[in-house]
């Protein structure tokens, strides 16, 4: 290889000698835990899918239409999955609002003052809050001081807590999305004379609204999945019969329950009986749904990323 | 423009009504900033209330005295601080060596191409619903990974809730140190390539000091959240509360202050609501506040110095 005369050494060749027996093993070990990292991700696929095989090649169809049932054989995850899906739709009309507003605010309006920089560093503390604290606020503030609005423990509470919750992650990926958008297309519709709101509503945001539904979706597949604050704010973990849930009004003032709460009652029943079973199934619906939410998310993001 | 008038500072203004709506939009848009301010003080207020009264309402010794029992008013942090700091160990055990190797390896191994794969999956990882790893904590990684190579392993235990939550915060570790990686600036990487270092030497002596301080916010931060889990430990931990002060048994149940505010929690039906034993729910919610706050703003320091840097 390469031998070079340096001045006064003498040949000093530059080529290593020998295996690289460390060098191998540190690439070894780095790769081993992505490896590791995928091995976790399959072996909990493969843990739901073989735990809940009886009931989901048995009773597929009866098990998602099905209501919660003291009995297992019947039992099924309806009003989860109903539950669920009406906590994410107060979170999309409260929370992405919110939060895009919030964005909007502190990426396009706010001057860089010791206001600004508090919301800021406020809405980053609050994400990292954990997420049973979340719980609490529902329980003191959804569900006991403004119980004559919400109704107590219903789902307008749980939707309102899971609200506050994925606020800040909403709020600090719609600032990164915006925040992507060069400013030449600000200033350029500035410098025409359009109003501030003006380059926001007509340049600003649709170019950033692909990066906002992004991380958006992401958000709210994470609030699909949230227990810990559901659990406080009482959603019912347990057998619960509603009965006719036809007006709005029943559905938005009564007992509710959603996924994560229904996979937490079976997952604690003894096993053996056949709850085990429902739980692994339970989990896999829950998992299919959040899979989905989240390849949505990363197709929009592929799809429509721009790069500037 | 001959022969008009020429144009005026009002020309350019615009019209009132156009100049009207934009003031509006402005104070709708900082009425909706307000809201996480107003979020953060309502946390705060309905936290010290109900804790302030359960502070005034207890006997302060029982707080120490041995056994968590709220029914029967005995309160031991002790007992649910230990239990927080063994998951909390037991998670970074998993965690930290594996994100810390995947953020290697993504950020310094892997192909622009195969990065760009391998990201989503791990985001994907990050997604799991916490309700489901406790599940799969009980259903695996207790009876088919634990039991099988261990005696004396009980059916719910302190380590497999560390496993799992250690699976929850992977992620979080993996991307907040891969990030701290790839702000190192190349030319440190090309000077020690330049010397002739082997890859691994660069990653260890050049690429792992630069991203030191980021890397450590990564833990930081991996150790609030496995502090504030809640779902997977209240599965697969007991979530018996108990009279054991258990800082070295992991394979035997035990409580943890977000376990126990579950427990208290999942059965408020039956207590009042100016009961100290529902009061204490909130007691520990302060606490994990505080403690979180704390070690989420230190992370922040850190980031902030290795942004600073570079």
């Amino acid at each position: 290889m390469a031998v070079t005369t340096v001045a006064g050494v003498g040949d000093v060749s530059l080529a290593r000698r020998g295996h690289d027996v460390k060098g191998r093993l540190f690439h070894l070990l780095v790769v081993l835990s992505v490896v590791l990292a995928f091995v976790i991700l399959a072996a909990l696929v493969w843990d739901m899918i073989a735990g809940g095989e009886s009931v989901l090649t048995e009773r597929l169809w009866s098990f998602l239409t099905s209501g919660l049932n003291s009995d297992p054989e019947l039992a099924g995850v309806w009003q989860g999955v109903k539950g669920t899906l009406q906590l994410s739709i107060i979170v999309v009309a409260v929370a992405f609002p919110l939060g895009i507003g919030s964005a909007i605010y502190i990426e396009e309006y706010a001057s860089d003052s010791r206001l600004t920089r508090f919301i800021s560093v406020n809405i980053r503390n609050l994400a990292g809050v954990p997420s049973i604290v979340f719980g609490l606020l529902g329980l003191a503030i959804f569900v006991q001081a403004l119980g004559g609005v919400t109704g107590g423990r219903t789902v307008i509470a749980g939707g309102l807590t899971l609200s506050a919750l994925v606020l800040p992650i909403v709020i600090i990926t719609s600032q990164e999305a915006l925040r992507a958008v060069p400013s030449g297309i600000r200033v350029g519709a500035l410098a025409l004379g359009a109003t501030r709101w003006e380059t926001t509503r007509h340049h600003v945001l649709p170019a950033a609204l692909p990066g906002i539904l992004t991380g958006n979706v992401l958000a709210l597949a994470r609030a699909a999945g949230e227990a810990a604050p559901l659990l406080l704010v009482g959603a019912v973990s347990g057998v619960f019969f509603v009965g006719a849930q036809g007006t709005l009004e029943q559905i938005l003032h009564g007992r509710f329950t959603a996924m994560p709460m229904v996979i937490f009652s079976w997952a604690r029943l003894p096993a053996g009986q056949g709850w085990n079973v429902l739980a692994a199934a339970a989990s896999l619906v829950l998992l299919v749904l959040i899979f989905v939410m989240n390849g949505f998310a990363i197709w929009l993001r592929n799809r429509y990323e721009q790069r500037w | 423009m001959v022969g008009t008038t020429p144009l005026t500072v009002a020309d350019l203004q615009g019209t009132a009504r156009r100049m009207r709506r934009d003031k509006t939009m402005r104070v709708v848009f900082g009425a909706t900033a307000s809201v996480s301010i107003i979020v953060s003080l309502l946390i705060i207020v309905s936290l010290t209330r109900e804790a302030a009264s359960f502070i005034t309402k207890v006997e302060l010794g029982s707080l120490w005295d041995i056994g968590w029992f709220p029914r029967r008013g005995s309160f031991d942090l002790l007992t649910l601080f230990a239990g927080s700091l063994l998951v909390t160990g037991v998670a970074m055990v998993v965690a930290a060596p594996l994100g810390l190797g995947a953020a290697f390896y993504l950020s310094e191994y892997a192909s622009p191409r195969l990065r760009r794969t391998l990201k989503p999956i791990i985001e994907v990882l990050a997604g799991i619903p916490s309700v489901v790893i406790g599940f799969f904590a009980i259903s695996f990684i207790t009876p088919d990974l634990l039991s099988r190579f261990l005696d004396d392993v009980s059916f719910f235990n302190l380590a497999a809730a560390g496993i799992g939550v250690g699976i929850l915060t992977l992620p979080l570790i993996a991307s907040v140190s891969e990030d701290a990686m790839r702000a190192v600036p190349a030319s440190l990487r090309e000077a020690a390539y330049g010397l002739g270092s082997r890859k691994a030497t660069t990653c260890v002596r050049v690429v792992f000091p630069a991203a030191v301080s980021g890397i450590v916010a990564a833990f930081i931060i991996g150790i609030s959240r496995a502090i504030g889990e809640t779902m997977v430990v209240a599965i697969a931990a007991g979530a018996t509360g108990g009279s054991l002060r258990n800082f070295t048994q992991i394979f035997d149940p035990g409580q943890t202050l977000t376990a126990a505010m579950a427990a208290l929690g999942a059965g408020t039906d039956q207590v009042k609501g100016d009961d100290a034993a529902f009061q204490s729910l909130y007691f520990l919610g302060l606490l994990l506040f505080g403690v979180t706050l704390l070690l989420n703003v230190i992370s922040a320091r850190f980031v902030r110095r290795i942004r600073e840097r570079y």
